[in-house]
C-alpha cells in the first residue's frame, strides 16, 4: 500500500466508530468503549507506520507523502483536496496519536466502567455515586457509572477524527473543517453534563469565543483563495505566491495581502488556542469532564491553533528580509508574550486544580505564539509537542486527583469541592503513582532542568529571544516562565504535600490500571520528547543525541532555519526561573494547614483579588458585549426595527387602504354608486306603486282610461301640433 | 417510455394536479386513504425529476427538454417549459420536499382531503416557476402558488394565539395570512405589470427569445424610451422578488407567516416558496436587465447584508422556537442574495461564477435545513403544544433520538462544515469577498450570530435542568417522523462531504449562464 494511501485511512476509524455507537452499539457501554479505545488505537498505529515511513524517506520536507483528488468545481478548475506529511505533520501526528489514545484508555477508568449505576444518576449530570452492600451487611458509597458512557465515547472519536483530518489535510479548507469539527465536539463534551447550568454556560461560552475568530479565519482563507486560487499547501506556500501575496496591495491601511491575510488567520489561532483577549473560555471549559480538559487542552485542539500558525508559518513571514520581522509577526509576538505572562499571573491565585492548569495553558499557548512571532519556527513546534505530553499528563493527573479526592468524597460523606486543592494535601502516600506521574509532568511544565522535555522546548524558545534579541519578549517570557515554575509547585505542595487537610483527602485511594497506565506512559514521554531536540553545541550534554528536532522538523521550510549558536545567557535564565520559581513556591505553600487562606492572599491584597477574579474579564465581556447583543437583538432589532419601525409603516399602509376603502365606501360608493343604483330602484317602485291604482282589472274603467288617453291625444294633436 | 421522456416535464407539472384531484374524490370519511394516495402520488413527480436529473446534459448549453404549446396566441404566448441545471435542481428540491411534508401532515385530522388538494395543487404552481419559459406562464405559476399556501395557514394554521391590531384582537393565523397573500400580491402587481410592458415592447413573452433581444430592444412606448420602461420594469421585477425572497426590509411577512402555519407549511414555505424569488433574480432580472442589475448590485449587497446581519439578531432576540427558525431563514436567504448582488455586478467573472454556485447551492442547502428545522420544531409542538422556548428545558433525557437529530440539524443549519451550508456559505463569501469588501466583512457578524441563535435553540430546548412538567408527557420522536427527517439528513451530509454530486450541475450551469444572454 502507498503511504499516501495509509494517510487517507487515518482519520477513518475514529469516524466510523462514532457512527457505530451512535446508530448501533449505544446502548451496550463494553462494545463502545471497545469501538472508541480500538478506533484510537487504529488510528494510532497507522500514525506510527506512517511516521517510521517518512524516518525512512529520508527528503520529506522537499517530498512530501501527498495525494489530492477533486472535490468540487469552481468554474472551469476543481477545488482539490487532499493529504500531506511533511516533517511537521510528522511531528503533530506523534504526539496526537500517542496522547489521543492515552486520553481514550484513561476515559475508560475515568467514567468508572465496571462500576454500579448510580442510585440516583440521571443522563446529563454527573455521576453522584452508588450504594453497595458488603457481605457483612455494610453500606458503603462507591462512585457510579457514568450514565451516557457510550455518548462519550462517540463524542470523542468524533473528535479524535477531526483533529487526525486536521492534522493530515494539505489544505486550508479540509483544515478548517477539522477546525470547526473540533469546535462542535468541544461544545458537545465541554456541555457534556448538559443538565448543570454551569457546564451548558460554559458550552456555549466555548464555541462562540472560538467562533469570533472562526468567522475571520474564514474571510482569511476566502481571501487567500481568491489571490491564488487555491488553498493547498504547496501552492499557497510555493516562492511565486508569496512573492505575489507580499507585493498585492490591499484596501486596509496600505499593508501587503500577506499580511491581511496573516491576521486574520492569526486571528483563528487567537480564538481557538485561547490567547488575550479571547482567552476567556478556555478556563470555563474545566466543566466537562476531565479527559475532555486533557483532549481539549493538551493533544489536539488549542494545539490546532498553534499549528495553524506554524503551518502558514510561510505566509506570516512572507516579506522577511534580514531576519527583520513582519508586522503579523510583531503583532504575535506581542499577543503571545502578553498572553503568556498574563495567564501565569491569573494561575497563581486559582484554587481549582483543573482551572490552574487551564491558565497554565493559555500561558504555555502563548509561548508558543510568541516564538512564533520572532520567527523561533522550530522551537514553537518542539514546545507544541512537548507541552502536549506534559499538559495531557497533568490534565490526567488532575482528574486523578479529583477521582480520588471524589471517592473519600463519597466514602465520607463530606461536602466539600473535591476539585479545590485546599482540600487536599499529602496525597503523594495515597496516590504514589498519581504523584509521581503528576510531579514529573509539573517539573516539566516548570522546565526543570536538563531532565524533563519542557526544559528543553523552553529553552529553545528563550534561546531563540535572545539571539533574535528580541529583549522584550525574553524579559517576559522569562517572568512567565518563573511564574509558572511558581504556581506549579504551589499546585504540588498543595495537592501531594504535607497533611491530609480533609477527611475525603485522607480517604482518597489511588486510581485503576485504565487511569495510571497513560499517566506512567505520558510520563515518560514529559522526559524523554525533549531529548531528541538537545543542542548540539549544549555543554557537556549536547551531541550525544543529533538535534533530531531541528534537522527534521526545521526541513518543513524550503529555507531551512539556521541554528543558533549556544550562548550561557538564556541558559542561566532558564535554570534561574525555574528552579527559583519552584523553590519559592515550596518555601510559601509548604505549611497550609486546613482551614488556611491563601498565604498570599495578605501581602498580595488588592491585587490578589483581581488575579482572583481573572482580571475581571468575563464581567466585562459581559457588560461589553454579551448585555448589549442581547438588549441589541430583542429590543432593538425585533421589538423596534421589525415590529414597530417596518410593521407600523406596513400597518400604516394598510391603515391607509382601508381608510381609503372606508372613505370610497362611504362618499363614492354609498352615496353616489349605490344612491343612483338605489334611486333607480326606488322610483321605479314608487311609480309603480303610484300606477297601482290604476290597474283594478275591470275592463269598463280600462275602456274608459282608453277613451281619455285618446281624446287627449287627439285633443293635443289637434291644438298643438296641427297648427300651421 | 418515449412518451414519458417527451413530455417529462410537462408530466412532472401536471402529476400533482391528477393526484389531488384524485384525493379530493374520494370519500370523506376515508382519512387513511386520502394521507397515503396524496403521499404515494406526490412520489411521482419525485420519481420523474430523478429520471429527469440522470437523463438531464449537464454539458449542453440551454435549456432542455423544451415542450413548447399554443396557449395564448393573439398575444404571442405560449406554454413554453424547459429546465437548465438551476431549475433542474430546484425541481429535485421542490419534489423531494414534498413528499416529506406529507408525510409530515399525516398529523392533520381536520378536511384531509382539501389539506391535500390544497397541497399538491401549492406544488404545481412551485413547479411551474421554475420549468416555465414564458413570462405569462411564469407569472400565472407565481400567483397560483399564493392561493394553496394562503388557505393552508388561514385554515389549518396554529390553533392559538392573538394578534392585537389597531384595538382589535384577531387570530395570528388570520393575520398572517393576510399579510402573506396581500404583501406578495403587492409585489406580483408591479410584476404582471412589468411583464405587460415587456410583453408590449418586445411582441413576445418567450424568455429565450427575450434573453437575446432585450439588449437591443428599440422603440418607444406611449411616449418613453425603452430604456425607461426597462428601469421601470427592472425596479417592478426586483421589488416582487425581494418581497418574495425576502430581501431586508421586506422581510416582516415571513415570520408571521412561518410560525402560523402548519409544520408541512413552514417547510414548503421555507425550503421553497422563498427560494422562487432567488430563482427569479437569477432566472429574470440578472438576465432580463444585466446594465441596471450591475449598476444596482451594490444597493442589493448592502440590503443582503442587512438581512443576514438582522435576521441573525432578531433570531437570536427570539423567544418563540418556531420564530426563531423562521428569522434564521432571513439570515441564511441573506447568503443567496448576497452571491446573486456578486454575480450581477462581477459579470462573467470567475468570482461571479463562484457566487452565483455558491448562491444557488445554497438556495438547496437551506432548503434541506430549513424544513428540517421547522419539522423538527412542528415535532416538538404536536407533543407539548407550545413554541415558547423558556417552557421547555433539559429534554434531552427524555428525547435523546429526538435531540440527536436537533443537534445534528442545528449544525447543518449553522453551516457547520461537514454540512452542505458549510461550502455554499464559503463560496459565496469567496466569491463576493472581492467584489463587496465590506459587505462580506460585515456580513460575519451575521454568521457569528447564526452560532449563538443556533446554540440558543439547543440550550434553551434540549440542555439545561429538567422541567418536571415534560416527565411522562413527551413521547420520543416515532418512525414515521424519522421516515420524514432522515433523507434530509443524509442529503445534507452528502453534500457536505462530497459536493461534487450537485455542484458538478450546477457550476456547469452557472458557466453557461452568461452565454444565455451576453
Amino acid at each position: 500500500m502507498e503511504a499516501s494511501t495509509l494517510v487517507w485511512l487515518l482519520p477513518a476509524p475514529p469516524l466510523l466508530a462514532f457512527f457505530l455507537i451512535i446508530l448501533l452499539t449505544n446502548r451496550s457501554k463494553a462494545l463502545s468503549h471497545i469501538m472508541g479505545v480500538g478506533a484510537a488505537l487504529l488510528s494510532f498505529i497507522g500514525s506510527f507506520v506512517i511516521i517510521v515511513l517518512a524516518l525512512q524517506s529520508g527528503h520529506l520536507g522537499e517530498e512530501p507523502f501527498t495525494s489530492v483528488l477533486n472535490w468540487f468545481p469552481t468554474g472551469d478548475t476543481w477545488f482539490q483536496i487532499g493529504v500531506w506529511v511533511d516533517p511537521l505533520t510528522v511531528a503533530t501526528l506523534f504526539f496526537v496519536a500517542i496522547t489521543v489514545l492515552m486520553i481514550f484508555l484513561y476515559s475508560v477508568g475515568y467514567h468508572n466502567y465496571g462500576a454500579p449505576k448510580g442510585d440516583h444518576d440521571a443522563p446529563g449530570l454527573q455521576p453522584h455515586g452508588a450504594t453497595v452492600e458488603d457481605e457483612h451487611g455494610h453500606k458503603h458509597r462507591v462512585p457510579s457509572i457514568e450514565p451516557m458512557y457510550s455518548r462519550f465515547f462517540a463524542f470523542i472519536s468524533l473528535f479524535a477524527f477531526g483533529m487526525y483530518v486536521l492534522v493530515v489535510s494539505n489544505n486550508l479548507l479540509t483544515l478548517f473543517v477539522g477546525w470547526e469539527i473540533m469546535g462542535l465536539c468541544s461544545y458537545l463534551l465541554i456541555g457534556f453534563w448538559y443538565a448543570k447550568p454551569s457546564a451548558r454556560a460554559a458550552a456555549i461560552k466555548a464555541f462562540l469565543t472560538t467562533r469570533v475568530g472562526d468567522v475571520i479565519m474564514l474571510l482569511g482563507l476566502a481571501y487567500l483563495y481568491y489571490l491564488t486560487g487555491s488553498l493547498s499547501y504547496n501552492v499557497i506556500f510555493s516562492e511565486e505566491t508569496l512573492h505575489m501575496l507580499t507585493s498585492s496591495p490591499t484596501p486596509f491601511f496600505g499593508v501587503s495581502a500577506a499580511v491581511v491575510i496573516g491576521l486574520f488567520l492569526f486571528i483563528g489561532t487567537i480564538g481557538k488556542s485561547a490567547q488575550w483577549p479571547l482567552h476567556v473560555w478556555l478556563p470555563d471549559a474545566m466543566e466537562g469532564p476531565t479527559p475532555v480538559s486533557a483532549m481539549i487542552h493538551a493533544a489536539t485542539m488549542v494545539s490546532a491553533g498553534v499549528y495553524l500558525v506554524i503551518r502558514v508559518f510561510p505566509i506570516i513571514s512572507a516579506g522577511m528580509v534580514h531576519g527583520e520581522p513582519t508586522l503579523t509577526m510583531n503583532i504575535m509576538a506581542f499577543i503571545g508574550a502578553f498572553t503568556g505572562l498574563f495567564a501565569a499571573t491569573i494561575a497563581v491565585a486559582q484554587n481549582d486544580i483543573k482551572r490552574v492548569l487551564a491558565y497554565s495553558t493559555i500561558s504555555q499557548l502563548g509561548y508558543m505564539i510568541a516564538a512564533i512571532g520572532i520567527g523561533a519556527y522550530v522551537a514553537a513546534a518542539f514546545h507544541l509537542m512537548t507541552h502536549a505530553f506534559f499538559k495531557a499528563l497533568l490534565f490526567l493527573g488532575s482528574g486523578s486527583v479529583i477521582h480520588g479526592v471524589e471517592h473519600g468524597v463519597l466514602h465520607t460523606g463530606e461536602d466539600i469541592d473535591p476539585q479545590n486543592m485546599f482540600n487536599m494535601g499529602g496525597l503523594r502516600k495515597k496516590m504514589p503513582i498519581t504523584f509521581w506521574t503528576f510531579l514529573i509532568g509539573g517539573l516539566a511544565l516548570s522546565g526543570f532542568p536538563f531532565i524533563t522535555a519542557g526544559f528543553w522546548s523552553k529553552d529553545e524558545i528563550l534561546a531563540d529571544a535572545f539571539a533574535h534579541s528580541s529583549w522584550a519578549v525574553l524579559i517576559v517570557l522569562a517572568f512567565a516562565a518563573l511564574l509558572t515554575a511558581f504556581y506549579t509547585m504551589r499546585q504540588i505542595t498543595l495537592t501531594f504535600l504535607g497533611e491530609s487537610r480533609t477527611e475525603s483527602a485522607e480517604h482518597a485511594h489511588e486510581s485503576k490500571w485504565t487511569m495510571t497506565f497513560p499517566l506512567i506512559f505520558l510520563a515518560v514521554f514529559a522526559i524523554v520528547a525533549g531529548w531528541p531536540g538537545i543542542p548540539i553545541d549544549f555543554p557537556v550534554i549536547g551531541g550525544f543525541i543529533p538535534n533530531f528536532i531541528h534537522d527534521f522538523v526545521g526541513e518543513t521550510l524550503a529555507e531551512h532555519p539556521e541554528t543558533i549558536t549556544f550562548n550561557f545567557v538564556p541558559l542561566l535564565i532558564s535554570l534561574g526561573v525555574s528552579l527559583g520559581g519552584l523553590a519559592l513556591g515550596w518555601l510559601v505553600y509548604k505549611d497550609v494547614k486546613a482551614g488556611e487562606p491563601d498565604p498570599l492572599e495578605k501581602p498580595l491584597g488588592p491585587i490578589y483579588r483581581i488575579l482572583k477574579n481573572k482580571y475581571y474579564f468575563d464581567e466585562l465581556y459581559d457588560f461589553l458585549f454579551v448585555r448589549p447583543s442581547i438588549w441589541i437583538s430583542r429590543q432593538f432589532t425585533y421589538l423596534w426595527l421589525d415590529q414597530k419601525i417596518i410593521d407600523g409603516i406596513l400597518h400604516a399602509i394598510s391603515r391607509v387602504a382601508f381608510s381609503l376603502g372606508g372613505l370610497f365606501r362611504n362618499y363614492i360608493d354609498k352615496p353616489v354608486v349605490n344612491g343612483f343604483g338605489d334611486f333607480v330602484g326606488e322610483s321605479v317602485k314608487w311609480i309603480g306603486r303610484a300606477s297601482r291604482f290604476i290597474q283594478t282589472g275591470r275592463v269598463q274603467q280600462y275602456m274608459v282610461m282608453a277613451l281619455i288617453i285618446a281624446f287627449g291625444t287627439l285633443f293635443y294633436y289637434l291644438f298643438f301640433l296641427s297648427q300651421p | 417510455m418515449e412518451f414519458i421522456m417527451n413530455h417529462l416535464l410537462t408530466l412532472i407539472l401536471f402529476s400533482p394536479v391528477a393526484v389531488a384531484i384524485l384525493v379530493i374524490l374520494l370519500p370523506r370519511e376515508e382519512v387513511k386513504l386520502q394521507r397515503w394516495v396524496a403521499f404515494l402520488g406526490s412520489l411521482i413527480p419525485l420519481a420523474l425529476s430523478i429520471v429527469l436529473w440522470f437523463a438531464f446534459n449537464p454539458d449542453q448549453p440551454g435549456f432542455q427538454f423544451q415542450e413548447r404549446y399554443i396557449w395564448y396566441e393573439p398575444i404571442n404566448s405560449s406554454f413554453h417549459v424547459g429546465v437548465d441545471g438551476i431549475s433542474l435542481t430546484m425541481v429535485l428540491l421542490t419534489t423531494l420536499l414534498t413528499p416529506l411534508a406529507i408525510l409530515a401532515s399525516y398529523s392533520i385530522k381536520d378536511r384531509v382531503n382539501t389539506y391535500m388538494f390544497f397541497f399538491l395543487m401549492l406544488e404545481m404552481g412551485m413547479l411551474g416557476v421554475f420549468l416555465s419559459l414564458d413570462l405569462l406562464v411564469f407569472f400565472v405559476f407565481w400567483e397560483l402558488g399564493l392561493v394553496p399556501m394562503y388557505f393552508l395557514i388561514n385554515q389549518w394554521g396554529s390553533e392559538t394565539g392573538e394578534k392585537e391590531i389597531w384595538g382589535r384582537k384577531i387570530k395570528a393565523r388570520t393575520y398572517a395570512s393576510f399579510k402573506f397573500i396581500i404583501y406578495t400580491m403587492a409585489g406580483s402587481l408591479g410584476l404582471l405589470l412589468a411583464i405587460q410592458l415587456i410583453g408590449v415592447v418586445a411582441g413576445t413573452f418567450d424568455m429565450l427569445i427575450l434573453f437575446e433581444q432585450m439588449g437591443s430592444l428599440e422603440g418607444t412606448l406611449m411616449g418613453f424610451p425603452v430604456s425607461t420602461v426597462k428601469t421601470v420594469a427592472f425596479w417592478a421585477f426586483v421589488i416582487a422578488f425581494a418581497i418574495k425572497v425576502p430581501v431586508w426590509p421586506f422581510h416582516t411577512w415571513l415570520p408571521d407567516a412561518h410560525t402560523e402555519a402548519p409544520t408541512a407549511g413552514s417547510m414548503i414555505l421555507a425550503g421553497v416558496l422563498l427560494k422562487l424569488g432567488a430563482y427569479g433574480f437569477l432566472r429574470l432580472v440578472l438576465p432580463l436587465y444585466p446594465d441596471e442589475s450591475r449598476y444596482f448590485a451594490g444597493a442589493l449587497a448592502f440590503l443582503a447584508t442587512m438581512a443576514i446581519i438582522f435576521g441573525a439578531l432578531a433570531s437570536y432576540g427570539q423567544n418563540d422556537f418556531k420564530r426563531l427558525v423562521a428569522y434564521s431563514s432571513v439570515n441564511h436567504m441573506g447568503f443567496v442574495i448576497l452571491g446573486v448582488a456578486a454575480a450581477a455586478f462581477a459579470i462573467n467573472s470567475d468570482n461571479a461564477t463562484i457566487a452565483l454556485e455558491g448562491a444557488v447551492l445554497q438556495m438547496f442547502n437551506h432548503g434541506l435545513s430549513a424544513a428540517g428545522m421547522f419539522f423538527l420544531v412542528g415535532v416538538i409542538y404536536e407533543r407539548t403544544h407550545t413554541r415558547n422556548l423558556n417552557e421547555f428545558g433539559g429534554l434531552f433525557p427524555l428525547i435523546p433520538v429526538y435531540g440527536g437529530i436537533l443537534i445534528f440539524t442545528s449544525m447543518a443549519s449553522l453551516g457547520l462544515p461537514g454540512f452542505g451550508g458549510f461550502i455554499s456559505e464559503f463560496l459565496v463569501v469567496r466569491g463576493a469577498w472581492p467584489v463587496f469588501t465590506l459587505f462580506t466583512i460585515l456580513s460575519m457578524i451575521g454568521l457569528f450570530f447564526t452560532g449563538a441563535y443556533i446554540l440558543k435553540g439547543i440550550k434553551q430546548v434540549l440542555h439545561g435542568p429538567l422541567n418536571e412538567r415534560w416527565k411522562g408527557h413527551l413521547p420520543e420522536i416515532n418512525v414515521r417522523e424519522a421516515f420524514v427527517i432522515t433523507p434530509l439528513m443524509v442529503l445534507m451530509l452528502v453534500i457536505g462531504v462530497w459536493p461534487a454530486v450537485l455542484l458538478d450541475v450546477i457550476n456547469r450551469a452557472v458557466m453557461m449562464f452568461y452565454s444565455l444572454y451576453s
